[in-house]
């Protein structure tokens, strides 16, 4: 039988506080903020950008390179205990000269709050930022989705693939604004290359990266893997 | 908060086998005279060599087990699974692509088709966000309507839910019988609507249409009837030797790897977290409603079964309390800014013809800002994610997709368990593959 676990009560860290409730009339700008923006902006001078309150929620923005410091800081400290990723996501403006942010939603249960982190990133710069994928296991499927729509490359994330679209597909990140509505290729084209992808090189043990196995497969498949068939490429 | 504590143990008994696999019973024979005689058991042979070589074996994306194109790739030990590589986006349709590219009002439409069995679940928490970065209040009508439909699509989704992983463990009938009830829920919703699976139920500010003349009667009628199907689900699962064996203890998240995997609902809420959007953060005034949030304390699929059937009984609970209070009065808000005006008016008039024109043409315009809004769907935190320019389309429209999040726990869940146990462990995910691949 396996173990039991005692039930964890959000909002535990703060028993005085009284019971959410649903926000009303909420101003468009400013508002409460939360606190763990202006402990950001105290124990990280330097990564810290500004911060502002939007309908209820705070959004900190911060220096793209020291969002995993930060994150690891909001995730362990016992003022702080962000223990829930809610989502990581990057937004595209519409104006080429505005930058490109990173998003990262994050929730802490213990104290019911909210924060949003911001990291922008400048136009003509690499869009590279550190993944938070060691502070949390959540972020894995969420970062390789942002990285297939958006591009962005997440440093130290274990297995930056393609996610949603296949591996071989080369039109392109879909969510940038410079990606158009019906996609880069004519539907012609797009028919011709999904036709000539080859099924067989879905099933490889390269991609699960069990390569000890490799020399246990027919031979006729050990020839088509090796020629670099697998992904249609 | 109540914490539901299991009494029941598993006690399957292997008869005829002793401790170290031996038969106990041996093989009987006729001799030639027509007397019985049993033989002598036969000698152990040599322990068979296991280190074999491993398997590579696909699952999907066309299988019924899946549900829906949900690719996976195990590396098998034998029957034990080493490895699970899970494969997504065969579904992939680009929602957030196109929601970039038309008015609020016109994605409710496509809020239907991600998480399909949730569908006016879906319209409700993208009106709720919509209205946050529009900063536009309903009346109280609306509010409870909404409630309504959130807690139907939840018991919709549950029972399918319910249905299927009893089919993929093999039980048929428990998928008859709640899926006899969902029917009775879509007819619900197509007499409010008009349409049962694909809703569009809402709109920015209010509600495409009030309930029928009669309809909260044959709702009371649901309310009154609907316990009984899940407590006959109850008694046929609950206590069932098979059930409780194919269940137990697999796919077991503690309350720190749950959370630390970003899981949600009742997967979150099986290995022990109470962590409730609608507790926690609440919307559309469900502090105000008296239920409770269901908690497992073992995290495997068995404990995700149980919280699943507690919540269709706490969803009925609030069902009764917002038929009950349900208030007179308009459905929509009176913010001109969102809201179209009343048809007669605008044929009559010609401000509110100018003014309807354009709010069809041009749509609403938000101001510059961005809100994330979490809602409690029946998979877990969706959250809906608008950043506004101040044009009429938004910049960015992400889904927070629940069960995509906690899919991506699969492969830890399913590693060391055994091929049978992983279509119950996927199971007892409630993917919808629309959502994950939006």
């Amino acid at each position: 039988m396996t173990a039991t676990f005692a039930p964890v009560l959000p909002g535990s860290a703060r028993p005085d506080a009284s019971a959410p409730s649903t926000p009303r009339n909420l101003p468009e700008k400013g508002g409460t903020a939360n606190p763990s923006a202006e402990a950001i902006a105290a124990k990280f001078g330097q990564a810290y950008i500004r911060s502002e309150v939007v309908w209820g929620d705070t959004t900190v923005y911060v220096r793209p390179d020291s969002v995993l410091e930060i994150v690891r800081w909001l995730h362990d400290d016992p003022s702080q205990r962000y223990d829930y990723l809610s989502d990581v996501t990057a937004v595209e403006y519409r104006d080429p000269e505005q930058e490109m942010e990173v998003v990262w939603h994050l929730r802490s249960l213990p104290f019911r709050r909210f924060l949003r982190l911001k990291a922008p990133l400048a136009k003509g710069s690499p869009l590279v930022v550190d993944s938070v994928w060691p502070v949390y296991k959540g972020a894995d499927w969420i970062e390789r989705e942002c990285y297939d729509m958006f591009g962005i490359t997440f440093r130290g994330h274990p297995d930056l693939r393609r996610i949603l679209m296949w591996e071989s597909y080369r039109e392109g990140f879909p969510l940038r604004k410079d990606f158009p509505l019906r996609g880069r290729f004519s539907r012609a084209e797009q028919l011709r290359q999904a036709l000539s992808i080859t099924t067989e090189g879905r099933y490889s043990m390269e991609e699960l990266s069990v390569a000890e196995a490799f020399e246990d497969l027919p031979e006729e498949m050990r020839r088509r893997l090796a020629g670099g068939e697998r992904t249609g490429e | 908060m109540a914490t539901k504590t299991r009494t029941v143990e598993v006690a399957l008994g292997t008869a005829g086998v002793d401790a170290d696999g031996r038969a106990v019973r041996t093989p009987m024979t006729v001799t030639e005279n027509g007397a019985v005689s049993t033989l002598e058991a036969p000698p152990l042979g040599p322990a068979p060599e296991l280190q074999g070589e491993h398997m590579l074996i696909n699952i999907g994306p066309q299988h019924p087990a899946t549900h829906g194109v949900l690719r996976l790739v195990l590396e098998l030990d034998g029957e034990t699974v080493v490895r699970c590589v899970p494969h997504i986006g065969y579904l992939h349709c680009g929602f957030e692509k196109i929601g970039e590219y038309r008015q609020y009002n016109q994605i409710i439409p496509w809020t239907d088709r991600e998480d399909y069995l949730n569908s006016i679940g879906n319209n409700v928490a993208f009106s709720i966000g919509a209205e946050r970065l529009f900063g536009v209040e309903v009346p109280p009508r609306c509010t409870v309507l909404r409630v309504i439909a959130m807690e139907l699509s939840r018991i919709i989704s549950h029972l399918v839910w319910l249905g299927t992983t009893c089919i993929d463990l093999g039980a048929f009938t428990p998928f008859l019988w709640s899926f006899q009830e969902r029917e009775n829920v879509y007819n619900l919703l197509e007499s409010w609507v008009g349409a049962r699976l694909t809703t569009s139920a809402t709109r920015v500010g209010g509600m495409a249409a009030d309930i029928p003349d009669g309809w909260t009667d044959q709702l009371r009628n649901f309310i009154r009837t609907f316990p009984k199907t899940v407590d006959e689900c109850d008694r046929m699962l609950t206590r069932n030797g098979i059930w409780i064996g194919r269940t137990t203890g697999l796919g077991v998240m503690s309350s720190d790897e749950a959370i630390n995997y970003g899981l949600s609902g009742p997967m979150l809420r099986a290995s022990g977290v109470a962590y409730d959007v609608r507790k926690d953060f609440p919307y559309l005034d469900y502090e105000t409603y008296d239920f409770e949030v269901p908690v497992g304390s073992h995290g495997d699929v068995y404990d995700r079964y149980l919280v699943r059937m507690e919540e269709l009984r706490q969803s009925t609970r609030i069902l009764a309390q917002a038929v009950d209070r349900l208030p007179d009065g308009p459905v929509n808000s009176s913010d001109h800014r969102v809201i179209l005006p009343p048809k007669s008016r605008a044929m009559s008039d010609m401000e509110s013809m100018i003014h309807h024109f354009k709010q069809v043409m041009e749509g609403p315009r938000p101001p510059v800002g961005e809100v994330y809004v979490p809602v409690e769907s029946p998979k877990g935190e969706k959250g809906y994610y608008f950043v506004s320019d101040g044009t009429a389309k938004p910049v960015r429209w992400r889904i927070r997709p629940p069960s995509y999040v906690n899919l991506s726990a699969i492969s830890k869940m399913v590693e060391g368990h055994l091929l049978s146990d992983v279509i119950a462990i996927n199971a007892s995910i409630d993917i919808v593959m629309g959502e994950i691949d939006r």
